[in-house]
């Protein structure tokens, strides 16, 4: 994976020292909370119900067990023995104080790690595919291109004060596990007939108040020319972007506003002006980048064949582990979603766990994945039953994932300034609730969001969930038929929300009437939607 | 208003900046919106020699892409930015392509000095001519 | 309606209930603002040393004082999730 180099690290450093004199500032009221909140904002550091939240940047979703073990060490020293590991890949840690931030961040840097643009109208971490160099159905890894666009992107000056804030996804493979087409940007790597890969580029999708799936804007983008392409978008946005409502502020809006087609002109148009400025780096930065991210030395001679005697390991192994592109080799993922617990959360404890086995099994990798789950990419099958046996024993063996019960859910109004409901209980609930019966259901992706903002994507859920302020009490509306895959759709209302218990009876009738309509076992729970529509689950919820 | 915090050793341009409705070629200072589009001063920029830039509030940030334009057009004269700006927005600013600010409240010299200073390299190529770490690394390498 | 001064302290992000000469940790320490609320945030204000300050709106029971909104109960006894960090002014069930 990427290593910092001099330039890198002097950088982070010098964000830290900047950081550690801004808040010297403010704790002396040398500065008004009015100037100092965008600044503690662009280093991550929100104010939250209870105290202090801070947003660590998790780079395309990659970390190495040094960083794991200094991300638990933060948990202890700093927090509550805890984290959140987030849709965004990154993690936030719930009880910061003001004070403390400056070591925080410089214990950060010390593992080539930052908080960098994790909040603020500007250009956030960049996310990515979590099997990104594993998967099977990959063309290329896209981390180097999410890499180029990371520096490109930090403390840009022209770009730090957008409309609103940018999120920018790369994948490198036809199966969207980035959700790219849910993104202000999103990018797939794509080979041509001479085998050279380019970008295609999408613009203008996105969740919360206004959700949209973003358009094509180009087909192929030479990967040369990739950073003033880039140059060219967020130009015309941010000149164009609307910021008379920070509702209608997204690039989507202006997107859908001006045309996809017109919009791609305006850019074709700017990036005309700008391409012969030599805003692109040359081939050979790209190709240093991408050295850093060979996997790791394989054994070639790696089993295939492995002992499935036991029911309940093979049963995970089924569940919980993708196929590779390595024989013998497999992609684990690492459930945080244990029914009944906090979806996302671990404990310092466990992160320490994970950390060992990525370090001793898995290339010394792990992968964040925007459901909230960690991943070890490259494990020998051999190696399977060791590391099932030491994720039980850390309460990390939970075999669910893409089930029932792996449900998605931000923090809701447990935490949130922003939130109107609670979402975690719900969370919570409907795990309990539905486990039992996961494996019968198959794939079924909920969704669970405390505000309009959609941080826990509910527009993208097969089910999804958004709690609501009703007069004051929390409501929860029900939605159907979101997809944040390659077949990407956004779920919509099914009729009147309900009160805490009552959305939890909704989704248990949905699910049954679900189980009355499929086709055949292997039709999904969103097939079905899709094939009969609304109608029957609007019968079975409200009728 | 505070006092104008320059960065350039030339005399400062001291004519009124006119709004841009009311601009007339061959005027020397003119103040641009942030809805305005910088590419109508482009023929303008030979007469020019002060062009201030409003920062009505600080989330604007419109006008960052409006001094590297006037920039990356060739302007050779003083960008100013004026309006509710901060010291900590100095390095962007400078970056993009100001070369003065006159900000609501005052900018302490010393800790401007410090945060343009603060960093010893950047990512990306703007109009302050600074080389990009690629561009560092690409001579390292040769 | 009883009306509270809270906010979040600088330094620590605690948040804190105005306990009528200084600020307490605990909802229970709470004494009422009601008509000198706005008079109170006008002096804390440019002092710049609390977040966020807000009156918010309360019942006074026989247990002590119950915030109206869900947010004010959850800040005054911390996440219902976490009932191992709840603070005593109120049970979390009260949430």
């Amino acid at each position: 994976m990427y290593r910092y180099d001099e330039y890198d690290q002097a950088i982070v450093d010098a964000r830290v020292a900047e950081f550690r004199e801004q808040v010297e500032r403010r704790l002396k009221n040398e500065i008004s909370e009015e100037a100092f909140k965008p600044l503690r904002l662009m280093n991550g550091l929100y104010l939250q119900l209870h105290a202090y939240m801070l947003r660590v940047a998790i780079p395309y979703g990659t970390l190495d067990s040094r960083q794991l073990r200094m991300l638990a060490h933060i948990a202890r020293r700093y927090d509550r023995g805890y984290g959140h590991f987030t849709t965004r890949q990154n993690i936030q840690y719930n009880w910061m104080k003001l004070e403390e931030m400056p070591d925080l961040l410089a214990d950060l840097a010390s593992v080539e790690m930052h908080a960098f643009q994790t909040s603020g109208n500007c250009i956030r971490n960049i996310s990515s595919d979590q099997f990104a160099a594993a998967a099977a159905d990959e063309i290329a890894d896209p981390r180097p291109y999410a890499e180029l666009l990371r520096q490109w992107s930090t403390l840009h000056p022209e770009f730090s004060f957008l409309p609103r804030k940018f999120k920018i996804a790369v994948t490198g493979s036809k199966i969207d596990r980035a959700a790219i087409k849910l993104h202000d940007i999103g990018l797939e790597l794509v080979q041509n007939e001479a085998g050279e890969i380019g970008l295609k580029v999408l613009v203008g999708g996105g969740m919360g108040r206004t959700p949209m799936l973003a358009h094509v804007i180009r087909e192929w983008l030479p990967v040369a020319d990739y950073l003033s392409y880039m140059e060219a978008i967020l130009r015309v946005y941010n000149r164009h972007g609307r910021r008379d409502n920070i509702y209608k502020a997204r690039i989507k809006i202006l997107v859908n506003d001006l045309g996809a087609a017109e919009f791609a002109r305006q850019v074709e148009e700017e990036w005309a002006l700008v391409k012969p400025l030599g805003l692109d780096p040359p081939p050979s930065e790209l190709a240093r980048i991408a050295a850093h991210f060979a996997p790791p030395v394989l054994d070639a001679n790696a089993p295939v064949a492995i002992d499935l005697s036991n029911a309940e390991f093979a049963n995970w192994v089924t569940v919980n582990t993708h196929p590779h592109k390595a024989p013998g080799y497999a992609i684990v993922t690492i459930s945080l979603k244990a029914p009944g617990e906090i979806p996302g959360d671990a404990s310092a404890d466990q992160m320490d766990i994970i950390a060992d086995l990525a370090q001793r099994y898995a290339g010394d990798e792990i992968r964040v994945t925007h459901a909230q789950n960690l991943v070890l990419p490259y494990v020998r099958r051999a190696d399977l039953f060791d590391i099932w046996q030491v994720l039980k024993a850390a309460g990390l063996a939970t075999a669910n994932l893409d089930r029932a019960s792996d449900i998605i859910s931000c923090p809701g109004l447990d935490y949130c300034t922003l939130a109107n409901a609670r979402s975690i209980p719900i969370a919570q609930k409907l795990a309990v609730k539905l486990a039992p019966q996961e494996a019968d259901l198959g794939e079924l992706k909920i969704k669970v969001s405390g505000c309009i903002n959609g941080c826990g994507h509910h527009h993208a859920g097969h089910i999804g969930i958004l709690g609501v302020d009703r007069k004051g009490e929390e409501n929860y509306q029900l939605l159907l038929g979101g997809s944040g895959a390659e077949d990407a759709t956004l779920a919509k209302i099914l009729g009147p929300g309900f009160d805490e218990n009552g959305i939890v009876t909704a989704v248990e009738k949905v699910i049954d009437r679900y189980k009355t309509l499929r086709a055949g076992p292997a039709e999904r729970f969103l097939d079905t939607y899709r094939r009969v529509g609304a109608e029957p689950f609007k019968e079975a919820v409200y009728g | 208003m505070a006092e104008v915090y320059r960065l350039r050793t030339d005399p400062e341009h001291t004519a009124p900046a006119v709004p841009l409705t009311d601009y007339q070629p061959g005027g020397t200072a003119v103040q641009l919106e942030p809805d305005e589009d910088a590419r109508l001063l482009v023929p303008h920029l030979g007469a020019l020699k002060r062009i201030d830039i409003s920062f009505p509030k600080f989330r604007e940030g419109r006008g960052y892409s409006s001094a590297r334009i006037l920039r990356e057009a060739g302007f050779t004269g003083e960008i100013r930015a004026v309006g509710v700006l901060y010291v900590d927005q100095l390095s962007f600013l400078v970056r993009a392509g100001f070369d003065a600010v006159l900000p609501e409240t005052p900018i302490d010299p010393a800790v401007a000095e410090r945060t343009l200073t603060r960093f010893p390299f950047v990512y990306m190529k703007a109009t302050d001519g600074l080389q990009p770490v690629w561009a560092l690394r690409e001579q390292a390498s040769a | 309606m009883p009306r509270l001064l809270t906010g979040n302290r600088l330094e620590t992000g605690d948040v804190l209930w105005w306990a009528g000469s200084d600020w307490s940790l605990h909802l229970k320490d709470a004494v009422a603002v009601d008509d000198d609320g706005e008079a109170l945030l006008a002096r804390l204000l440019p002092e710049e040393r609390i977040n966020d300050l807000t009156l918010i709106d309360v019942d006074a029971t026989p247990d002590g004082w119950r915030p109206r909104s869900t947010r004010e109960r959850v800040r005054a006894v911390g996440p219902s999730v976490r009932p191992d960090f709840a603070l005593p002014s109120l049970p979390v069930e009260a949430i």
